[in-house]
């Protein structure tokens, strides 16, 4: 057990500020040794597997309440997972970032425990605000399951946004930090989505790739936070009002991913350049560590 | 202050008494169920509430606070007189009260109205609906005896009336629901699940209760010990051990080679987490529980050793 936990990961999430008891188990169920092992694996995913470029981590808070609201970005909760790495590896301290899984996933046995032990937990309005309320750091993704659903070619475009994340925002005084996620599209290129399939699971509908399953293909993702937002209010405004507000951090996260679709080009046409220069030279191979 | 304890004779009811008798109060109890033991100066009626003889308790000794402890889960009655004693018995309990003068009414609940689900949220607001009744149909009786309790708020202005919902107990007296599921040797989770248990130490349970007594709360409140551990630390906390079976195994095996019989929709409560958010009652009554989560199932493991 303890080969799959790296110490210096280990060491890290016992400087996350969370109120672990004596069997380091936090008030909602997230567990120390099992942040340990999930964030040895996910650093390998982030560091190795894909290349993931980020900028404006510092937007996000270092302390106290925030939500980070961004765009879904490849069938499968990669774009949850690498946000919630680069918040825990990139920030000082660390933070872990709480996102609100579909509640398909709770009814699955393990795949629920999974979730609760690594702090992810049943969408909730109700566990949202407990979260905000204890200056939890919130991931919301506000296309929910129809931003999964985007197939190959609508990989950047986002789709309808919910509102409720803004009223609980305003009610809470929230600050929101928007993010976009560039290249889950292309690590999951998405050709169907089955919903038989999905029945047989308990899950919506399970994404199809050229290549069959939703196994993501190692590609350069690109992660962009932004300045935080704020809006005064109660929450409790007209529909209108609310949509509007919506309507701002939707453009925002629109600008965020055409900026990370431009720094994922530069860096693939940069690499390429360095892969044919290689080639030329006689040096196949290995540009892997040139990329980042 | 003269208090009346309906339900006198269980654990909870016992360590209640004792606390109230030594705080100066004048404590009178009712319960079908012998208390042999009882300190001196805690005067005892053998009767049934629902009967005419408990109302005469109430008219003679005129209490001026009642604490209504006399409901029983599915462990303790498993026949339809459990929906009597639970119904029929708070109906009385607070009849008595409006009309022989008590000035306030304690109805102690359980935590569990507001049932386990997949989609319930974690930390339990008092203001959640109770979905213990389709989740777990053997408490629907407790759940009705609770909101009967609640109407008591605006039914009865005059008598100040508290609602506790209370975590599950955990300590030395092994009473309780979840310390009876934990009483065998082996102590059966489904596999792939391990929700949160939110348990309290016996003491500050009778404390909170004395705790409302004493500051006079009116409303609903949930009461709430050291933070949730998940189920598989307590059965490890408590020196048992857990044997995680598949759902369908798990419904097989309930009651059969020394596990735990339970009724079907207790599934639900080992799969998902029932937990409450008791800040309301720490603010109001400036409760702070004195016994945490480690030496609670300590002291249950010492009570209750296994055997090897």
């Amino acid at each position: 057990m303890s080969l799959l936990i790296d110490p210096e990961v280990a060491a890290r999430v016992d400087r996350l500020e969370l109120p672990f008891n004596t069997y380091g188990v936090d008030p909602y169920g997230a567990s120390k040794q099992h942040l340990a092992r999930l964030f040895t694996a996910f650093r390998f995913l982030y560091r190795h597997y894909f290349t993931v470029g980020v900028e404006g981590v510092e937007h996000v808070p270092a302390r106290g309440r925030a939500m980070l609201v961004g765009n879904h970005s490849g069938g499968i909760a990669i774009d949850g997972a690498m946000v919630i790495t680069s918040c825990f590896f990139e920030l000082e301290p660390p933070r872990l970032a709480q996102g609100m899984a579909e509640k398909f996933m709770a009814q699955t046995p393990f795949m629920g425990l999974l979730a609760t032990r690594s702090g992810q937990l049943t969408g909730l309005v109700e566990t949202a605000e407990h979260l905000l309320h204890d200056e939890r750091l919130l991931m919301i993704f506000p296309e929910g399951a129809r931003g999964t659903a985007k197939l190959y070619p609508e990989r950047n475009t986002l789709v309808h946004f919910g509102s409720g994340f803004m009223r609980l925002a305003m009610k809470t005084r929230t600050p929101i930090i928007p993010f976009g996620f560039v290249g889950g599209g292309e690590a999951i290129p998405t050709i169907a989505n089955s919903y038989a399939l999905g029945k047989l699971f308990g899950a919506p509908y399970v994404p199809i790739t050229p290549w069959g399953v939703a196994l993501p293909a190692p590609v350069r993702l690109e992660l962009t936070y932004s300045a935080p937002m704020t809006f005064d209010g109660s929450g409790t405004e007209e529909d209108e009002v609310i949509e509007g507000y919506v309507e701002q951090v939707k453009q925002r996260i629109a600008g965020l991913i055409e900026g990370g679709r431009e720094r994922r080009r530069k860096a693939l046409a940069w690499s390429r350049g360095a892969e044919d220069e290689a080639r030329i030279e006689g040096e196949p191979g290995s540009t892997k560590e040139e990329q980042r | 202050m003269r208090v009346l304890i309906p339900g006198i004779g269980g654990v909870l009811g016992q360590h209640v008494a004792r606390r109230l008798l030594e705080q100066g109060h004048e404590v009178i109890g009712i319960d079908r169920r012998p208390w042999h033991d009882a300190p001196a100066g805690i005067e005892l009626h053998n009767v049934d509430i629902r009967k005419r003889a408990a109302e005469d308790v109430f008219r003679k000794k005129r209490p001026q606070a009642v604490i209504h402890m006399a409901t029983v889960t599915h462990l303790v009655e498993k026949t339809a007189e459990r929906y009597k004693i639970n119904l029929g018995g708070t109906r009385a309990v607070f009849e008595h009260c409006r009309d022989w003068g008590v000035e306030h009414a304690i109805f102690v609940g359980r935590h569990t109205y507001y049932g386990a689900a997949a989609d319930s949220p974690l930390y339990h607001k008092e203001e959640d609906p109770p979905m213990a009744v389709t989740t777990f149909p053997e408490l629907s009786d407790l759940v009705a005896a609770d909101l009967y309790a609640c109407t008591a708020l605006w039914r009865l202005p005059n008598l100040c009336t508290t609602v506790l919902r209370m975590a599950y107990t955990l300590g030395p007296t092994g009473h309780g629901t979840l310390a009876t599921f934990l009483r065998g040797r082996h102590v059966p989770m489904v596999l792939g699940f391990d929700p949160l248990f939110h348990f309290m130490h016996e003491e500050d349970v009778a404390a909170a209760i004395c705790l409302a007594l004493e500051k006079r709360l009116q409303g609903v409140y949930n009461v709430a010990g050291p933070q949730p551990v998940p189920l598989s630390v307590v059965v490890r906390g408590t020196g048992r051990s857990a044997i995680p079976l598949p759902e369908i195994a798990f419904r097989a095996a309930l009651g059969r080679f020394g596990l735990p019989r339970l009724p079907p929709g207790a599934l639900a409560h080992i799969k998902y987490p029932v937990v409450v958010d008791s800040e309301a009652f720490r603010t109001a009554t400036g409760f702070v529980h004195q016994v945490d989560e480690v030496r609670a199932m300590q002291e249950y493991r010492d009570a209750f050793p296994v055997r090897r």
